[in-house]
């Protein structure tokens, strides 16, 4: 079993430069084709002020701290056995290219069905601007599959 | 605003199927770089029959189909639970319907279902948006 005693832990936190190109080839990988994520005047014309971060890329930012989620060296989890249960966002801003975003996360629970052959794992993070401005909220919940 | 009430479906959104290609660019694209949607043999040895997407590759596509309706500056919640893993090959077709139009935050929103389904009318991802009209 997953140990109870680390929730509430918080993670180091860490800044994010948001690079445009970054922008632009996740925009490809997902197949997105609204000029709106690669095209700076269509972002503008649109009302943007540049070419935003499409909604799930916070969690993109959640694999860029020191350590690749973090979450599995605490836990002392094994990469093979995860599956993403869910996954929410709240959005009180959005991220452009050129910002600079602090991530912060959390452990927020650890609980288990099925008599424990599967524990999940909550984390909540926070995304915020250089400008102190909170952008987005989100839960994350990983699944643990027990031999 | 008079076109969006309960019941309708917003536009929905049809994908090519699942390529190992597509995930290896999502990989790369996204930092996500679990072996087990990128190396067929790490994915065979933890017990999978082969790699299989990244949920957070269709809960983008879920994405793609709410901005492509309303701009993204609009959307103020997105969520949804992973209840199939997506397989190789599997062709994922995104949809919502409005369930709920509410007033919160002085603004008028709308609450819509969404899902993805496979191209067995599987539910792989299914969850829901709120969207400021």
């Amino acid at each position: 079993m997953l140990d109870r005693s680390k929730i509430g832990h918080e993670f180091d936190s860490f800044s994010i430069d948001i690079e445009q190109g970054r922008l632009k080839f996740f925009a490809k990988a997902i197949g997105e084709t609204n000029p709106v994520y690669s095209d700076e005047l269509a972002a503008r014309d649109a009302g943007y002020k540049t070419i935003p971060a499409p909604p799930t890329f916070p969690m993109v930012l959640d694999m860029e701290g020191p350590d690749f989620l973090p979450v599995l060296k605490l836990l002392g989890m094994d990469i093979s056995r995860i599956l993403h249960g869910s996954q929410e966002f709240e959005y009180t801003g959005t991220i452009y290219a050129g910002d600079t975003i602090t991530v912060t996360s959390k452990l927020k629970d650890v609980f288990d069905k099925k008599g424990g052959a599967l524990e999940f794992v909550v984390m909540e993070n926070s995304y915020t601007n250089k400008n102190g401005e909170l952008v987005a909220v989100a839960a994350n919940t990983l699944v643990y599959r027990n031999p | 605003m008079s076109d969006i009430t309960v019941g309708i479906e917003i536009p929905s959104l049809n994908l090519p199927s699942i390529s190992r290609s597509t995930l290896a660019l999502y990989a790369g694209a996204s930092g996500d770089h679990n072996p087990i949607h990128i190396d067929s043999d790490f994915a065979k040895k933890a017990g999978m029959p082969d790699v299989f997407a990244h949920g957070m590759l269709s809960m983008a596509y879920l994405g793609r189909m709410l901005t492509d309706w309303k701009p993204q500056s609009q959307l103020r919640k997105f969520s949804n639970r992973f209840a199939t893993i997506t397989q190789l090959q599997d062709v994922i077709t995104c949809s919502g319907k409005i369930v709920e139009l509410f007033e919160e935050g002085g603004e008028q929103r709308a609450r819509v279902e969404i899902v993805a389904v496979n191209q067995d009318n599987i539910c792989t991802l299914i969850g829901e948006a709120v969207v400021a009209l």
